[in-house]
């Protein structure tokens, strides 16, 4: 017993602890013996962010909660007493603003490898359904954290925001009353968004990562190559194209985090306000429940959204249409019923529609940031389309479709926001509603016409059986 | 533990029976929690009637005056500007004010006030709550050669005539609100408070 000294310390210990609690057991399971596929790319560093910008966050937001008052009347001048007067305490309230931003940076990119690479698709959908309910998460966390500086922009952004429930028919204004808690937006609303900005979310967010994460690990990672690894496995039952997460992949993200905390540090340090985006100048100005500024556009992660609520002209349509954006997330695993989960593998037209898509949720997102006139109501109705619009070509182009079909779906969808067109026609901006048109019909056309008469378009390519490098 | 014997029919009413009554327990200690988040007794108690002299308005001019946290607009129109209302009704999606939720009975005229030339109406957009910026210029280049005067909200571009009524294909879908409000003399006004008593 006595001949090798580290064993016995370790059994010792190690052993004590492993009888009790499954230390190794979820070390093994989770990172020295959890198998990821060999070929993970660029895009498989924002997981591990998303993780480490939650970390940062909250211990950044432990050390804010010590400093600052929730109070309608002393909020903002302890935001103000942070920044001046706490040591270092500008340091992590720009941490925390940087953060903020940054989580949706890298939520947004992770969400689009999973879209890229088909990580929604059979077995994942549960991890993909995780995913949105921490996007959603993430968006009310942040939308209350926005209300606590108590500044212009926090509390007219809130009154949008939370006016929004006014539009449901019927219990809308009473519910608006029940969520501010007084008929206006108020001391009572600020210290509730601080509960649940502080207590409340972060514990469903990070039990919520604990989920994501758990269902990863039982269905396994996916990759670049769409390539289930776990078919071809050797004879100890470990798959052929997988490597231990740890060292191999603990280590990679390692310099994934290096990287990302050099541009983190880069925008704390240099650009805290994001040219406006991040923290924007009205917010300096303490709320004043009499005077609106001249506009508020929300922070920009939240822009997109505001598009399509901007571009339906009813109140309560257009808030349908907004949470439509979102929850059309949730069916994604059900609409593309592709069975290739790669966009490597994919067909053109799926690649340009998701192409698109992203063009479309940039170009709405800067549109949330303009002054409402015609050109951008009429450019967020189309994008708006547009995003919609990925959504059903995700279904149309589960399989390849007969010319017939093709141009008849291509024709009932081009008509029905037509019919719109013509219903809400305006001689005044007649140019501008005639040649918007084109924007949705030519993205239609090129996914749903062009692949029925030049096949090659429309066809996924053969997926190899072991993964490529 | 040996399974013979076992009285299913009993075991499923005890099941449903204990659920019940623990779903009605759960209800119950949810009731306070959730009646907790409204309005408390301080904030209801605040709601009450602020005075205002009219006297002081110049012709043209809007004032807000604070009124449950929330602006009041107070408006003297001039004679060319009571001329625009009737000019763009036919641009108006409620003109006639026909949405009684919007205003007083009183109201409910084509100038949306107790008197021609002063209107009160509380300054926060119908869609979702901002509230617009005064653009009383009759023609104001950026609204548009054939602007009568109005509001424009900054958030999501609806438009108001004088009379606080919203124009058509907006995003906001109903006029502003006229407070219940009265004359307490000729020129004092009280906001949140007529004859029929004080606002809800």
């Amino acid at each position: 017993m006595a001949s090798n000294p580290d064993t016995k310390i370790q059994g010792g210990v190690l052993g004590w602890v492993d009888a009790r609690f499954p230390l190794s057991q979820m070390w093994n399971e989770h990172l020295a013996q959890y198998y990821a596929p060999k070929n993970f790319n660029f895009w498989y560093f924002f997981g591990s962010l998303a993780l480490l910008v939650l970390v940062i966050q909250i211990v950044s937001g432990i050390f804010l909660t010590m400093f600052y008052k929730p109070d309608a009347d002393l909020a903002f001048a302890s935001v103000e007493y942070i920044m001046r007067d706490v040591e270092w305490g500008w340091l992590i309230r720009y941490m925390h603003s940087t953060g903020a931003s940054m989580f949706f940076v890298v939520v947004y990119l992770h969400m689009f490898r999973a879209l890229m690479y088909g990580s929604y698709k059979k077995p994942r959908e549960l991890i993909w359904i995780f995913g949105v309910l921490i996007y959603l998460v993430l968006m009310a966390e942040a939308f209350a954290g926005y209300l606590l500086p108590w500044g212009q922009m926090s509390y007219w952004g809130a009154q949008v925001i939370v006016n929004l429930f006014q539009t449901i028919p019927y219990i809308g204004p009473d519910l608006v009353t029940w969520i501010r808690g007084d008929f206006l937006l108020s001391d009572a609303t600020l210290t509730r968004f601080f509960a649940l900005h502080v207590i409340a979310l972060p514990l469903v967010l990070i039990l919520l990562v604990a989920a994501h994460i758990i269902a990863l690990h039982e269905v396994g990672s996916n990759n670049p190559d769409g390539i289930n690894i776990k078919e071809n496995k050797d004879e100890n039952g470990i798959p052929k194209d997988g490597i231990p997460f740890h060292p191999y992949y603990s280590v990679k993200d390692l310099v994934g985090v290096g990287v990302f905390l050099m541009v983190f540090a880069v925008i704390m340090f240099f650009f805290p306000t994001g040219g406006g985006l991040f923290l924007k100048p009205d917010n300096m100005i303490p709320a004043d429940p009499l005077v609106t500024p001249d506009l508020i556009p929300p922070v920009w992660y939240f822009t997109s959204m505001y598009s399509v609520l901007r571009s339906v002209p009813d109140p309560f349509l257009g808030v349908v249409a907004m949470g439509l954006a979102v929850v059309m997330l949730f069916f994604i695993p059900w609409l593309d019923r592709n069975p290739v989960l790669s966009m490597r593998y994919r067909s053109f037209a799926a690649k340009f529609n998701l192409g698109v898509f992203v063009v479309a949720f940039v170009i709405l997102g800067w549109l949330g940031l303009q002054q409402a006139t015609t050109e951008v109501s009429e450019m967020s109705l189309r994008w708006s389309t547009v995003y919609f619009g990925f959504f059903f070509l995700l279904w149309f182009l589960s399989k390849e479709r007969s010319v017939a079909f093709s141009l008849i779906a291509f024709a009932v969808v081009v008509g029905i926001y037509t019919i719109y067109d013509i219903l809400r026609f305006d001689p005044s901006d007649a140019s501008l509603i005639m040649w918007s048109w084109l924007i949705p019909t030519v993205y239609l056309f090129v996914t749903m016409v062009a692949p029925a008469f030049a096949r090659g378009l429309g066809r996924d390519r053969a997926v190899p059986e072991r993964v490529t490098s | 533990m040996a399974n013979q014997g076992v009285n299913r029919g009993r075991r499923r009413f005890l099941v449903a029976a204990t659920s019940v009554v623990g779903g009605a327990g759960v209800a119950a200690v949810a009731a306070p929690f959730l009646a907790s988040l409204q309005p408390s007794a301080r904030a209801q108690a605040a709601g009450a009637p602020v005075e205002f002299d009219v006297s002081a308005v110049e012709p043209g001019q809007r004032v807000s005056v604070e009124w449950r946290g929330q602006p009041i607009w107070v408006v003297r129109r001039t004679d060319e500007m009571i001329a625009g209302l009737s000019e763009v009704a036919d641009r108006l999606r409620d003109p006639d004010s026909e949405v009684e939720s919007q205003q007083p009975a009183y109201a409910q005229n084509e100038y949306r006030s107790r008197e021609p030339e002063i209107l009160v109406v509380i300054g926060i957009c119908t869609h979702l709550g901002c509230s617009p910026s005064y653009r009383p210029e009759i023609g104001d280049p950026e609204m548009g050669s054939d602007w009568q005067g109005g509001w424009l909200c900054g958030c999501h571009g609806s438009r108001f005539d004088l009379a606080g009524r919203v124009y058509r294909n907006m995003p906001a879908a109903t006029n502003l609100v006229v407070p219940r409000h009265m004359y307490r003399t000729d020129t004092l006004l009280v906001i949140g408070e007529d004859e029929d008593g004080e606002a809800i």
